[in-house]
């Protein structure tokens, strides 16, 4: 057994990590979100490293890797909460790529490997999609729906910009009437734990930046004389959200390797990810303002950007409670059979 | 990444799963002490007679020089199989292994073998009424006397004390000495007057553990571990060695009384209520993320000797966990889960304990502040 990343996959991590401290710096990320702007200037840059099409196949243009490559980099992008529609596009390429016909591949992937065409994903009810991250700048919408997956290009549907509390990822109300854009035919579950193992990669990234930036507040503001960071009441929060990272980061880690080796378990090991990551994310980034003390409720701190897109992922292709009663579903169906883990 | 177990780990576990399931144990006793403890003697003899007391030693002292990854399956295993843990297991996983590092020659040659037959039983004297997590503050005192030692004081939790033939006792030998300095790390014989046993009933009403309380004790010696002074050293030898492969079954079992608890919910048809998905999927969650995190902190320091954040967090979350497991179990079964003598009544006021054997949640939490997270240490009040 080995929970370690490959020689190849730790080159990824280590240059997203080096090229994100520096181009997604907190005073970039702030330019951005008081602008309520994608950082074009950014996209482009990854677009031409190639990083949207980390997990397109080859013949259409990307990388060809896997869903561990893929969240590799959504975490990275989720620890600066890059103002690019990087985790959007990714998921709507990574559904299209597992889900979709040869044409509907050969149609969208491209665009969206090359980082050209911006992709939006959400879960809609009625063909209405209430708040879509990155869907202001989206060329294709990608609907999880009750009875199906649809792609949808942008003039097919209604697409009404709207400000996210996350204003890093400009997001939209997406509303299509039925019969608009195409179904997907393959098993749309399968593509959509996908895009969820991502999203739950970037909230454990998003977890273990809100704890470093706490960790290194808490130790250097003293009060009584002594750094906060010493009182227990501050220190076993700070425990308690490094708990709660690795947690969700365990089994983002199983899910991810899961999509790629195993797939038989994927649709329980993505409801334990993103049921998992969604708690850590609101709880973590909700902790990291708490410990920052009055600092923390200003807009002048940058931790508050971390507690925005936390939210938004954390609701995104359903929240915790949501993918807790999938699993709840997926074991019970176990136990009916009699297996045992 | 790969997490699967590689082809020699599947052969060590298969060959394990056949031996337990051709030698079961003999069928339980009951819960009378006594015997309850001549069954478990038993079944560490068979276990020893199939070479599978003690997996992890090397071989020259009787086991099988397995790996780590070896060694946590075999714990895995014993859970999986719902049989006992070897009777001597403070010895094996403990004693043992200390007297590896630290031991001299005869005392390896002396004291190894009796430890893997169960000829001799191990206990620990650590703890102390007034020296719980603050282990080094202890009082119990060892005073030269000719070619010997004679200890006073008092020992508490000390599990299979009423049993045990050697006790790794540590002791105050200077009090002038710094109070890591001045303590050194004995094998008592527990097979003397001075030294009395009173078993110490707990919240199940069963008495696990015991106090200790020795009044001039001898001890010669050659029972030194790792010379005189040096006891802290060793204890913590020890200690590191304590939550290893343990764990592994405890894990375990904590899924099988999740997977009795989903069974149970499923029976009352209480699975699709909200009320109990809800928290027993998040526990099914947090189950596997103490399996993901238990295997990740042992392969991450086999392979990259590097152990991650996970060791000081696995033994928290799993004592969470269980005393949550066992709290549901009471809401799932209703009322009867809490008639005395019930598995469910058991595990619920059993795992009240978790969180405080072993290193308290606060404890850990301390440990992962400051060690793992780097954050400053608050000045004990004087």
């Amino acid at each position: 057994m080995d929970f370690g990343l490959n020689d190849d996959q730790r080159d990824i991590q280590r240059t997203a990590r080096e090229l994100l401290a520096d181009r997604a710096s907190p005073e970039r990320v702030r330019e951005s979100a008081e602008a309520g702007r994608h950082d074009d200037g950014l996209w482009t840059e990854l677009s031409e490293l190639g990083w949207p099409g980390i997990a397109v196949s080859e013949e259409h243009g990307g990388q060809g890797l896997g869903v561990v490559e893929l969240a590799i980099l959504s975490e990275e992008l989720g620890r600066t909460v890059a103002p690019v529609p990087f985790l959007p596009s990714a998921m709507a390429a990574a559904i299209i790529q597992a889900a979709g016909s040869d044409d509907q591949r050969a149609r969208w992937l491209p665009g969206l490997a090359a980082g050209e065409l911006v992709g939006a994903v959400a879960e809609a009810h009625d063909g209405v999609a209430g708040l879509v991250p990155s869907a202001a700048d989206a060329g294709v919408l990608v609907l999880v729906e009750p009875d199906g997956v649809r792609v949808i290009a942008r003039g097919e549907a209604d697409v009404e910009p709207l400000a996210s509390i996350d204003p890093t990822r400009p997001a939209a109300r997406v509303a299509a009437a039925s019969g608009a854009g195409q179904a997907l035919g393959g098993d749309t579950d399968a593509a959509v734990q996908r895009a969820l193992v991502a999203v739950s990669a970037e909230l454990v990234g998003v977890c273990s930046r809100a704890l470093d930036m706490t960790v290194d507040y808490v130790k250097e503001r003293k009060q009584f004389g002594t750094p906060v960071g010493a009182f227990q009441a501050v220190s076993h929060r700070c425990a308690e959200m490094l708990l709660e990272t690795e947690i969700a980061r365990a089994a983002t880690a199983e899910a991810a390797w899961t999509a790629d080796a195993d797939p038989s378990r994927l649709a329980q090991c993505a409801a334990q990810a993103k049921a998992t990551a969604s708690d850590a994310g609101r709880s973590v980034t909700a902790s990291a303002i708490q410990a920052h003390g009055g600092i923390g409720f200003t807009w002048e701190a940058d931790v508050h950007w971390l507690y925005k897109r936390a939210q938004v992922d954390a609701a995104l292709l359903g929240g915790a409670k949501e993918h807790r009663a999938r699993l709840a579903r997926i074991v019970g169906e176990k136990a009916a059979v009699g297996a045992t883990a | 990444m790969d997490l699967t177990f590689s082809d020699d780990e599947l052969a060590f576990r298969d060959e394990f799963r056949s031996w337990l399931a051709e030698n079961p144990p003999p069928p339980d006793p009951g819960d009378e002490d006594a015997t309850r403890n001549a069954w478990r003697s038993a079944w560490q003899r068979q276990l020893y007679e199939g070479g599978w007391a003690a997996p992890a030693w090397p071989a020259e002292y009787g086991g099988r020089g397995a790996t780590l990854t070896q060694s946590a399956i075999y714990f895995e295993e014993l859970g999986r199989a719902r049989v006992p843990l070897p009777v001597n297991v403070l010895g094996i996983l403990l004693g043992g292994p200390t007297l590896m590092v630290w031991g001299t020659d005869e005392q390896k040659e002396r004291y190894l073998a009796p430890i893997l037959s169960a000829e001799e039983i191990w206990c620990q004297g650590f703890s102390e009424p007034d020296a719980g997590s603050d282990l080094a503050s202890l009082k119990t005192r060892a005073v030269k006397d000719g070619d010997g030692w004679l200890v006073t004081g008092q020992k508490v939790w000390t599990s299979a004390a009423q049993y045990s033939k050697w006790c790794m006792l540590v002791a105050r030998t200077d009090v002038d000495a710094p109070k890591h300095k001045g303590l050194t790390y004995f094998l008592m014989d527990m097979e003397q007057d001075e030294v009395q046993v009173r078993p110490l009933r707990q919240i199940t009403g069963e008495a696990e553990f015991n106090e200790l309380f020795i009044e001039n004790g001898r001890i010669p010696d050659e029972n030194v571990v790792g010379g005189v002074g040096d006891g802290w050293k060793v204890a913590l030898t020890t200690l590191m060695n304590e939550r290893a492969g343990l764990g592994f079954t405890l894990q375990i079992r904590l899924r099988q009384i999740l997977d009795d608890v989903i069974a149970a919910a499923a029976e009352r048809e209480l699975l699709d209520d909200p009320r109990y998905a809800d928290e027993l999927a998040e526990l099914h969650a947090r189950c596997e993320a103490i399996r993901l995190m238990a295997w990740k902190g042992l392969t991450d320091t086999e392979r990259y000797g590097q152990p991650g954040p996970e060791g000081s967090l696995v033994k928290w979350l799993w004592s969470d966990t269980n005393q949550r497991v066992t709290q549901l179990a009471a809401d799932v079964v209703g009322p009867e889960a809490l008639t005395a003598g019930t598995l469910w009544s058991y595990e619920l006021l059993r795992a009240r304990g978790n969180s405080i054997e072993g290193g308290t949640t606060e404890i850990l939490k301390n440990i992962v502040a400051e060690r793992v997270l780097g954050l400053p240490r608050l000045k004990a009040a004087a």
